[in-house]
């Protein structure tokens, strides 16, 4: 009889550390590279060469800004509330990370017997050779976006100053009018699905590129992309952090670390954007030839390339035109979108 | 397992914090929030009642005081706003007069 | 080790609830009761309740404490100016505890009696809690459900109706 601890087997505790480390490392380091990737690639669109001096073609560039950001001074404005302005950091970037926990990033493997399934709030079941997950893993995702808000909204208020106060403001009013549109635009794949087990979403797209519910639900999965790239602040939706009208926004008055913080959430939100898009809509780990978790990376960082194409092609919104799209566009044809799924599924059963 | 009675006794401890708030702050902000504490008391009440007896009928209500608080969260902030836009002021005791 | 887990978490909810009624600046009240919210959540998966929990933290502190926020933040109020008087906050405590002790009493004396069904953890993990709340609110709540239904609508249009400037 092997050692049980709340009733799992030892392994799968050690299993679970090693998962959170590997995903917590490369999610790190795709984010400090990611920051590399966008200047480069934003560079090189706007025939540019991008950073080159640090390493070979710029290669140690956050390196550098990263022992930048470190030694800089660290300044709290004499009238911020103390507590909300230190917290307001942390709280933008724990929220991004912790969505990974959900999200399946490779087909399970065998290690020494034990079944592991690549995901890190998940256990295979030896006696009746199935893996659980959380069964509402999808909700997980939506409830953690929903907490992202309140960094930006923290950094905006405590730091007493009208340009991070109007920040703060566009951001709240942005991403709670954007989460509707997005849960909606989701909520058309787990009626295909009827699951809201990231496992099982990923394991019903598996068989071909067809099965995706991208092309299923391509409306939905249009729909979702831009939600959630209007939910991260980026652009052409970032309002919140408009260089032009409100010198930065939300972080005008943060610097050193803390700024770094702000800057790391941002690109570790974009990350975990491409990543929940990949696996609701692009099929998870699922493709042919190279191994699962291969699959999931491409796919991520092909997002993330057009994440950063976005960035380099439109212009910022204005406030009152973005409102109108959130509201007057993406929500009634998200419900449509809903109806139709409903109805269509209904008929072919 | 746990006794039931530690659930009903945090439940009730966070239910008299609530009401102390609702009594004694003035801010009218504050003791809405107090409501929402006192309301997510009794939801923890009616959800260990439902794991201790083996039924699902005390989620549905959880499920429904939740579309009741966000109703009241909807309108209550609305009649805030409307109240700090006459008044320049959210304090429960300037709303006493009954008018404008 | 589920009693110390649920010890810890109860004193964070029960700090984090007397932050709310003590904190001077409404953000920080707000913030605390954010907390007390995710010490429920975490109560509520440990009572086999999953869909609860993220329920919780998606209405409560995803949407209902972002608009009182965000409420706060618009009008702007930063610290409250006058306090109540040392009588109304003496009384409201009285009040407060009394109710506390009553319940206390009252639960020393009461045992659990009702209609017991079958739900427990086994079938939770099997059916899927999902599942089981779903299947009650279409069938036996369908019509409190639908009620549900006007009552957000009424809250929508009230809204707009006490909010805006010029209808």
């Amino acid at each position: 009889m092997e050692t049980l601890i709340l009733g799992l087997p030892v392994a799968y505790y050690i299993a679970m550390v090693a998962k959170v480390l590997v995903a917590f490392v490369f999610v790190l380091l795709t984010v400090a590279y990611a920051t590399y990737a966008e200047r480069k690639i934003i560079g090189h669109m706007q025939v540019r060469l991008g950073p080159m001096r640090t390493g070979w073609h710029g290669l140690l560039q956050p390196i550098a800004d990263g022992v930048k950001l470190f030694f800089k001074e660290e300044i709290i404005p004499s009238e911020a509330s103390k507590f909300a302005f230190l917290v307001a950091p942390l709280v933008a970037l724990i929220p991004a990370f912790i969505s990974f926990a959900v999200i399946p990033f490779g087909a399970p493997v065998s290690i020494g017997g034990y079944t592991v399934p690549m995901q890190i709030a998940a256990y295979y079941d030896q006696a009746g050779q199935q893996i659980f997950d959380i069964n509402v893993g999808v909700l997980y995702i939506l409830a953690m976006a929903g907490l992202g808000v309140y960094g930006i909204v923290l950094a905006g208020w405590s730091s007493n100053s009208k340009y991070s106060l109007l920040g703060g403001l566009r951001s709240a009013a942005q991403m709670v009018s954007y989460e509707l549109a997005a849960g909606l635009a989701i909520v058309s794949v787990f009626m295909l699905s009827e699951s809201l087990s990231l496992h099982k979403i990923v394991a019903d797209q598996a068989g071909g590129i067809w099965n995706w519910y991208a092309f299923k639900q391509p409306l939905a999965c249009v729909i979702f992309f831009i939600c959630s790239i209007a939910e991260i602040n980026r652009t052409p939706f970032d309002l919140p952090e408009a260089e032009t009208e409100l010198v930065s926004g939300f972080c005008t008055e943060y610097s050193s670390m803390k700024y770094a913080m702000f800057f790391m959430a941002e690109y570790a939100n974009m990350v975990t954007v491409c990543a929940v898009t990949t696996t609701l809509f692009l099929g998870g780990w699922h493709g042919p030839f190279l191994p699962g978790w291969m699959w999931f990376i491409a796919k991520v960082y092909a997002l993330i390339f057009l994440c950063m194409w976005i960035r380099a092609t439109y212009p910022r919104y204005r406030y009152d035109q973005l409102m109108r799209l959130g509201w007057k566009v993406f929500l009634p044809l998200t419900l449509l979108n809903v109806v139709a799924t409903g109805i269509v599924a209904t008929l072919v059963k | 397992m746990l006794a039931l009675n530690n659930y009903l006794i945090l439940s009730a401890i966070l239910f008299s914090i609530g009401t102390i708030g609702v009594l004694v702050r003035r801010n009218a902000i504050v003791i809405f929030m107090c409501i929402e504490l006192m309301l997510n008391a009794v939801n923890l009440t009616l959800i260990s009642f439902s794991h201790y007896l083996g039924s699902i009928d005390g989620q549905v209500f959880v499920f429904f005081i939740m579309t009741v608080a966000a109703a009241e969260a909807a309108v209550g902030l609305a009649l805030m706003i409307a109240f700090y836009k006459n008044r320049e002021s959210i304090d429960v005791e300037d709303v006493n007069m009954l008018k404008l | 080790m589920e009693s110390i887990f649920f010890l810890i978490v109860a004193a964070v909810a029960v700090l984090s609830s007397i932050l709310v009624v003590t904190c001077k600046n409404p953000i920080n009240s707000a913030l605390s009761l954010v907390m007390t919210f995710f010490c429920l959540a975490t109560l509520y998966v440990t009572l086999d309740a999953p869909f609860m929990a993220v329920t919780q933290v998606m209405v409560y502190a995803g949407a209902i404490m972002v608009l009182i926020v965000f409420v706060i933040m618009l009008l702007n109020i930063r610290v409250e100016a006058v306090k109540r008087g040392s009588h109304a906050v003496f009384a409201g405590g009285a009040i407060g505890l009394f109710l506390l002790f009553q319940t206390v009493w009252f639960l020393g004396r009461g045992t659990l009696s009702g209609a017991t069904g079958t739900m427990d953890r086994a079938q939770v993990v099997k059916v899927g809690h999902i599942e089981l709340i779903g299947k009650a609110l279409f069938t036996d709540f369908l019509l409190p459900f639908e009620i549900t239904s006007i009552l957000l609508l009424a809250a929508i249009v009230g809204a707009v109706i006490l909010a805006k400037r010029k209808i």
